[in-house]
């Protein structure tokens, strides 16, 4: 097959053979789980247990909450030990609504509804099926699939691509869940054409995953799902950039996949698809890499969601130095973290202990406009342009420059010979603008209560007035009455 | 040159005409730029900068008389929007927007008075007598007038607590020289 040419990128070292031929494990029952509200994207889940509730494994503990949301299910059987903050995996280190359960070392599961056949099901009932099921987009954005599921049948999508890209270094976990589960991520694929009735199914897999690849061909076979061999590339695995390679299209700015008939899921989302379907299975446990220069025996582990990442560390024997950074997810895009009681969540593909070896921190140098960082990135925008305007506060500037475009995929800040943190100017101008758009809707509506609230004091005291005319006009009367019948008494 | 001083002459009274005509047909009743300020400031009437309510404000920013930094609880999104409107340079480090303020009622000592309620320009606050008040943090504009009737102190301007939906990356610091 035809593959197009993907604009600028990066190729950063692999480091993938850390972990490679590691199969996966899977990591023993933690005593305690801190269960993250908010694991996608949307509206976080409201609880619908209580504390001191027994729970099944596969139990619903938290309920979808809006149209964008994602129900969470118990990871294990015990008890709900709290509900209350638990430091998230964000950068921020932040505490956010958890749900914490004490397991009963009994991994019991609630009763599940198997489907022998899902092929039966209608295309909606799979999509219901899999919002129950509290599938996100299991690559790290964490969209809620139903949803992706539901819009791209409305508007009619015509190719279905798998991501099996894995571009982010380190990462082998996607890599791993082919080799060791094609079968049902081929599956898994299926249900996912049906339930959007796509006409071509595409599974793009980077070439530095040849076994992953043999073993993704050799399930494939008797199907018409298409498995495409890409070249290695960062960031390939990027949804805008793989439908560019397959398809040779490119999504308008600001659109979405389904805008240009396409639909991207990754392969761990089949996997996860296939689970919910036929076994009735919700998603409670993932595939996550343990990694990075300063832990002793890197690793691929099925892991529970709510599992303390310093359970991975130790399990994977701990640290062989300390490490100078933390990260949830790969070198590139992943979240920094401090707290090493952080949950894993649905969508932790990664968690790296990185030495400062690794992480290459340098001063920043001031910018020779080399233009390096036009060259790397993917979109094909101009970073040193945005970050310059950024620097000196012309947000509104650097929008004009394509801002909103930018993936965040890190590519300029990684060739960049000064060491400018690019891709951290425009997170910063992407947060502070999001602020600012939040602060003018609430100027917005707060103004719209002052003119109600004024227009209401000038009616109260509009009626006041009339009021007392009313009164003093009726008075007025009462008291000429008065003086014309005395006036009348005293002619008679 | 008789010719071009007569068709000057005409053309220039013709236009003088045309223009004085149309000045008094087109004339603008009061001055149109005071309106468009003033729907760029938030309405609350709360009187921080000193003006009598956001008319009287409006009015002093289209005369000049004003800085376009004068609106505490409008930040610096309605600084920006003034320099864009006005075309006035701002110096957005003078504006304090680096903490964002909200109402908060401390509910040990708030002994329903309603003093609060009744001063709020944007019917933020909710209770009736004897009843303990609370705050819609949607719609604070964080204008401090509760504060100052509070007679217990039970109401307070305290910074909006950072969540995970605020909380955005700070600028990197210009080490040496960046970018």
């Amino acid at each position: 097959m035809k593959l197009f040419d993907l604009r600028g990128g990066v190729h950063p070292e692999g480091k993938k053979d850390l972990s490679a031929d590691r199969p996966i494990r899977a990591l023993p029952l933690p005593k305690r789980l801190y269960i993250s509200l908010q694991q996608h994207i949307g509206a976080p889940a409201s609880p619908v247990v209580s504390v001191g509730e027994r729970v099944l494994k596969g139990q619903l503990i938290a309920a979808a909450q809006g149209a964008v949301s994602a129900p969470i299910h118990a990871p294990t059987s015990g008890i709900i030990a709290a509900l209350g903050d638990h430091v998230a995996p964000h950068p921020s280190g932040l505490q956010v609504p958890a749900i914490t359960l004490e397991s009963d070392g009994e991994d019991k599961w609630i009763a599940t509804q198997a489907v022998d056949d899902p092929f039966a099901l209608t295309p909606e009932d799979i999509a219901a099926r899999v919002g129950a099921a509290g599938i996100v987009g299991l690559g790290g954005a964490t969209f809620p699939a139903a949803l992706k599921l539901n819009l791209s049948r409305n508007s009619g999508v015509q190719t279905l691509i798998m991501n099996g890209g894995e571009c982010e270094p380190y990462l082998t976990c996607d890599d791993h869940i082919m080799r060791e589960r094609a079968g049902e991520i081929i599956e898994g694929i299926r249900l996912i054409a049906y339930a959007v009735s796509a006409k071509e199914v595409l599974v793009g897999i980077e070439d530095n995953k040849p076994e992953a690849i043999a073993a993704m061909q050799a399930a494939a076979k008797e199907s018409a799902v298409k498995i495409v061999v890409m070249p290695s590339m960062y960031p390939m695995g990027s949804e805008k950039q793989i439908i560019q390679v397959l398809t040779g299209k490119e999504i308008p700015a600001g659109g979405r996949p389904a805008d240009i008939g396409v639909l991207v899921h990754n392969v761990a989302t089949a996997f996860a698809v296939q689970q919910a379907i036929r076994y009735g299975k919700p998603l409670i446990s993932r595939i996550a890499t343990v990694s990075g220069g300063a832990i002793k025996q890197p690793c691929n582990l099925e892991v529970l969601v709510g599992t303390p990442v310093e359970e991975l560390i130790a399990y994977t024997g701990g640290y062989t130095q300390p490490a100078a950074r933390l990260v949830l997810g790969g070198p590139m895009m992943g979240q920094q973290f401090t707290h090493t009681d952080v949950p894993v969540v649905k969508g932790t593909s990664g968690v790296l202990a990185l030495t400062s070896k690794e992480i290459g921190q340098a001063e920043p140098s001031p910018c020779i406009r080399c233009s390096t960082c036009v060259r790397a990135c993917p979109v094909g925008l101009l970073p040193l342009e945005m970050a310059s305007r950024i620097r000196a506060s012309d947000l509104a500037s650097a929008v004009a420059f394509g801002l909103k475009d930018c993936i965040a995929c890190g590519s300029c800040s990684y060739v960049c010979p000064a060491n400018i943190p690019l891709v951290h100017y425009f997170n910063y101008a992407k947060g502070d603008l999001a602020a600012q758009e939040r602060a003018k809707l609430k100027q917005e509506a707060t103004k719209k209560l002052a003119d109600a609230r004024n227009e209401r004091m000038a009616r109260i005291e509009r009626e006041r007035a009339e009021a007392m005319a009313k009164r003093k006009a009726a008075k007025e009367a009462r008291e000429r009455a008065a003086a014309a019948a005395k006036a009348a008494t005293e002619v008679v | 040159m008789f010719t071009a001083v007569i068709s000057l002459t005409i053309l220039g009274s013709a236009m003088g005409l045309f223009l004085g005509y149309s000045a008094r047909r087109l004339e603008v009743e009061g001055n149109p730029l005071v309106a468009e300020i003033q729907a760029i400031l938030p309405g609350s009437q709360c009187g921080q900068c000193g003006f009598p309510g956001c008319a009287g404000a409006a009015q002093a920013l289209a005369d000049r008389n004003a800085p376009i930094t004068l609106c505490p609880p409008g930040g610096r999104a309605v600084v920006q929007a003034l320099s864009l409107k006005l075309g006035i340079e701002a110096n957005l480090s003078d504006v304090k927007d680096s903490v964002p303020m909200i109402a908060e009622v401390k509910e040990e000592i708030c002994i329903g008075c309603t003093r609060c309620f009744k001063v709020c320009p944007t019917d933020a606050i909710m209770g009736a007598a004897q009843q303990i008040h609370s705050v819609f943090r949607e719609a604070c504009t964080a204008c401090g007038k509760c504060e100052e009737v509070c007679p217990t102190e039970s109401i307070k301007l305290q910074p909006i607590p950072v969540t995970l939906q605020s909380w955005h990356w700070h600028k990197p610091l210009a080490q040496g020289a960046t970018a």
